[in-house]
């Protein structure tokens, strides 16, 4: 099915993109536009003008700062993936990145596109949920930092306003060594949305206490959600079999998922503990064996 | 401004070596573009980025054209399948698909061989997994992958013997030189 008809516009300033969206009806920013194109082929999204950001450096590439890792918001899922920053400090999106549609569209997507489209099966938002990431918006009006926990609003909805832009990732870096692990179930091993994904950080003592703990799960929700009720089931006990099980048996009751074309309602709540499960049981491995 | 009336842009494709200067509007795909210019090796296949027939080399990576903007590749590189090699004149790695029997209908042949160019570049010595891995975004219904796999091996193998490095990594392949057509590489390659 061919595109719907739009406007094009290609700004090379960040300020000229900005200015489109805060004085245009109508108008959508696309970067690798794997996902936006998808979508206005079947008329789920018909936008009147796309702002092209693929002009805009600033918004392109990994800086590593002191205390955080600044993403900018075009930087491909492909260029994550072999980024040296990423793989050492953040090796948990890494993983996420591994797992991420095929290397044709890893070529494309963009990780301020996967964040900004919202969706609840986006393999971003679990890692950056756990990760603590901050997203950066920016308009004509102004700057604002909005934590992962509070970006994503509903199926497709987020707090982005339409004058609005994701121009960066922004990943705190904590010297407490954090020891993680990515699960994603689709409906085969490559090129898939997931039907559920977890994503989990542990900080274990030398004696096996689980000082910190952060679970976040995909696809099973209206949104990705982070899991205080698993977090609260390990944080200050020994890491062991039965509170891993309990944290696992916490996101499944936590979870809402919908019934659709991948996966029923049950099942995402049966397979989304066993991922959270598996999950724990991999970043705790050295610990509990 | 709105969607209504979309005007056309001239902007410039460099493909498989030649310089196109094309007019056309904003909403048109990289895909439909070559496809107009007469490039009928790249394959419309689902337009939803799901089936790698429409695969190029855009600035030498491999993506899927249906979900590029004509004018986002404005001035770039593009190497389509027939920009690697003809029949008269193939290249490697699309003789080692014909060598291995890795073409059937031959629908996702082209975007398959330019996503084994894009693997063999960046790693000239894959494992199976990661040619598997280089391919999991070309859909093919005829083969089972199997033949595929074993032809992009078979290519590396080549290409390594060629440049006089020998292969410890892939133990599946076998150069096969020796029988001029349907050469086999032999293993366990599934």
């Amino acid at each position: 099915m061919t595109l719907p008809k739009f406007d094009l516009l290609q700004p090379s300033t960040l300020g000229e993109a900005l200015e489109i969206l805060s004085t245009t009806q109508n108008a959508q920013p696309i970067a690798g536009g794997t996902a936006l194109l998808v979508e206005m082929r079947g008329r789920k999204a018909e936008p009147g003008v796309l702002v092209d950001l693929g002009r805009l450096g600033d918004l392109h590439g990994v800086a590593p700062a002191a205390n955080e890792l600044v993403i900018g918001a075009t930087t491909t899922i492909a260029e994550l993936l072999k980024n040296p920053h990423v793989t050492e400090r953040a090796s948990i999106l890494r993983d996420a990145c591994s797992t991420f549609a095929s290397p044709l569209v890893r070529n494309r997507a963009t990780i301020g596109g996967n964040v900004a489209q919202g969706s609840p099966a986006g393999d971003m938002a679990p890692a950056l949920l756990v990760l603590d990431a901050s997203i950066e918006l920016r308009s004509v009006r102004g700057k604002r930092l909005v934590r992962a926990v509070d970006f994503w609003k509903g199926p497709r909805k987020t707090t982005r306003k339409s004058d609005e832009m994701v121009v960066s990732i922004r990943i705190p870096l904590s010297q407490t060594p954090w020891l993680s692990s990515w699960k994603k179930l689709g409906l085969r091993k490559a090129d898939a949305i997931s039907v559920a994904s977890a994503a989990v950080r542990l900080s274990l003592t030398a004696d096996g206490k689980c000082e910190g703990a952060r679970v976040a799960v995909g696809a099973v929700a209206p949104t990705p959600l982070r899991l205080a009720k698993s977090e609260n089931a390990l944080v200050g006990k020994p890491i062991s079999r039965e509170a891993i099980a309990q944290a696992a048996a916490a996101a499944a009751a936590s979870s809402v998922p919908i019934n659709d074309v991948r996966a029923s309602v049950d099942y995402r709540r049966r397979v989304v503990e066993v991922l959270v499960r598996r999950a724990l049981m991999e970043a705790a491995w050295e610990v509990l064996t | 401004m709105g969607g209504a009336d979309v005007s056309e842009r001239k902007i410039t494709l460099r493909v498989n070596g030649r310089t196109h200067e094309v007019s056309l509007p904003g909403h048109r795909t990289l895909l439909e573009a070559l496809r107009d210019l007469g490039h009928t090796d790249v394959k419309n296949g689902c337009e939803k980025g799901d089936c790698g027939a429409c695969t190029v080399l855009l600035n030498g990576r491999a993506v899927n054209s249906c979900l590029v903007l004509a004018w986002q590749a404005d001035g770039a590189t593009i190497v389509t399948n027939s920009g690697l090699g003809t029949a008269d004149d193939p290249h490697p790695i699309q003789t080692a698909f014909a060598d291995a029997g890795a073409v059937q209908c031959g629908f996702c042949t082209p975007g398959l061989v330019l996503s084994a160019k894009a693997l063999l570049d960046a790693n000239p010595n894959p494992t199976e997994a990661e040619i598997r891995e280089a391919i999991s975004g070309n859909l093919c219904r005829c083969t089972g992958y199997s033949q595929i796999v074993e032809a992009v091996r078979l290519a590396a193998v080549r290409s390594l013997k060629g440049s006089g490095e020998a292969s410890h990594r892939g133990q599946s392949a076998t150069d096969g030189s020796h029988s001029p057509s349907g050469s086999r590489v032999t293993g366990e390659v599934q």
